[in-house]
């Protein structure tokens, strides 16, 4: 796990507060988070405790009350539309439980989509869909369409397409939910893969047996950040580390 | 859990001494039950009491083989057959500890419940490395029964501690329900927390009542 890198994703005081007065409801509570590259991380809680609320922050599919979100380093705040669509191409990719899949694209089709929506020639594109397709272990089945493959199989697919080029940060929102058990054991350990080889990813799940994939479970209930588990976590990792340096200059 | 059994099942495989058995079941249970030859030579002694297995001479070591009887073969094959009974659950320390948690004045239950959460999912995190272990030692080519038997006895620990953490988010819903926690009253219920309240669609479909 690396620990000496900037994290990929960083949620600092996050709230998302959804309508006014009475009918106020805090779906995130002052959360803060961070994640580094290497890192899976899985939030569970029970249903409306915000953890969707918190994937769709860290994506930029919305916009926190107060708080800020940095992927890779840039407030997504600060970001005009388009710079935010930019992020949301190259930096991120998402995992859902229905898979998403372009059912008249093939897997590698679909893989490459969103580099050649960012304008990368479809040649490059293609070798990158082929390698991101060969990491999670689908290679043989590039041409297939969706149609034709199990459930597992595409969501491999997704997750290849996830982290397709040079993105590095993967949001899954029960990736597992629709498969049966070995299966949704092998699309983890494949994220599982693809973070030890240096990808990121956050898991929101309402399955232990899920979480406990990742390096760290963070809990959420009624919008706060109640519990964390793991090893140590990279933020205390880096706390001490700096407390060395600063040690070591004096 | 049954020695016994466990070493009638790896003698019918052979003629076995003492330590060997030891290794043997250890290697199929990833020493999650860790056996020590004391109990090994004991559990035989009384195998061979009750005609279930026989002394098989020794080797040029000294090590004091066993074989299985025909008799043991057919004990076996029951235990085999027959479902381990579920009549009398084990003792439960959690189930005591909540039990008592809950009739306890000045206890923090949902404390409680939190705290063996995050150990239960602490283990949990720790069986699913070994896991990712004994995944890749299965697919191996050479891999054979005892790597397959270490995974499933992890994916019956994995499993045992998911209920368990299940069993924790299920108590945590029904203490909020029968016990409400002293926060302000105009808290949303849970369950409404992620949705856009739409406020104006009520009023309207008032209306549409009263037009009606």
């Amino acid at each position: 796990m690396t620990t000496t890198t900037d994290p990929i994703l960083r949620l600092e005081q996050v709230t998302r507060v959804h309508g006014q007065g009475a009918a106020e409801v805090h779906a995130l509570r002052s959360v803060s988070l961070a994640v580094h590259p290497g890192e899976f991380v899985a939030v569970m809680g029970p249903s409306g405790s915000g953890k969707s609320t918190l994937l769709t922050l860290a994506g930029g599919l919305d916009r926190p009350s107060g708080g800020r979100v940095l992927v890779q380093g840039r407030s997504l705040g600060e970001l005009s539309r388009r710079q935010l669509a930019q992020v949301r191409r190259r930096a991120v990719g998402y995992v859902f439980q229905d898979y998403n899949l372009i059912p008249a694209l093939t897997a590698v089709e679909n893989t490459m989509l969103p580099r050649e929506l960012d304008g990368v020639p479809a040649r490059t594109a293609r070798r990158e869909a082929m390698e991101a397709l060969a990491e999670v272990g689908i290679a043989e089945l590039a041409d297939r369409f969706p149609d034709d493959m199990s459930g597992g199989q595409q969501q491999r697919v997704a997750i290849a397409r996830a982290l397709i080029g040079e993105r590095g940060l993967v949001l899954a929102d029960e990736p597992t939910g629709a498969l049966d058990s070995s299966t949704g054991e092998a699309v983890l350990a494949v994220l599982r893969t693809r973070c030890d080889a240096g990808a990121a990813a956050v898991l929101v799940t309402h399955e232990a047996r899920h979480a406990a994939w990742a390096d760290r479970v963070v809990f959420l209930r009624d919008g706060r950040m109640v519990d964390e588990t793991g090893r140590q976590s990279a933020e205390q990792l880096l706390a001490a580390a700096a407390g060395n340096a600063q040690g070591g200059e004096l | 859990m049954s020695i016994k059994h466990g070493l009638l099942a790896l003698l019918d495989q052979g003629p076995r001494y003492g330590y060997q058995l030891r290794t043997e079941f250890e290697a199929r249970t990833g020493a999650t039950w860790p056996l020590n030859v004391g109990q090994v030579y004991t559990t035989l002694g009384r195998l061979e009491r009750d005609g279930l297995v026989l002394p098989d001479g020794e080797d040029e070591e000294g090590h004091l083989f066993y074989r299985v009887t025909d008799r043991g073969r057919a004990e076996l094959r029951n235990w085999f057959e027959t479902p381990v009974p579920r009549t009398n659950p084990p003792r439960d320390e959690l189930a005591i500890k909540l039990a008592m948690a809950v009739t306890v004045p000045g206890v923090d239950v949902q404390a409680v419940v939190q705290g063996q959460r995050r150990h239960s999912i602490q283990a949990l995190q720790d069986y699913t490395r070994l896991k990712a272990r004994a995944l890749a030692a299965v697919a191996e080519p050479a891999a054979g029964g005892t790597e397959l038997a270490w995974l499933l006895v992890l994916d019956q620990l994995i499993f045992q501690t998911e209920a368990e953490v299940r069993w924790l988010d299920h108590c945590e819903t029904r203490l909020a329900q029968h016990r409400p926690q002293p926060v302000p009253a105009q808290e949303p219920a849970p369950g409404t927390g992620e949705q856009e309240p739409a406020p104006t669609t009520r009023g309207r479909g008032k209306q549409r009542q009263g037009e009606r």
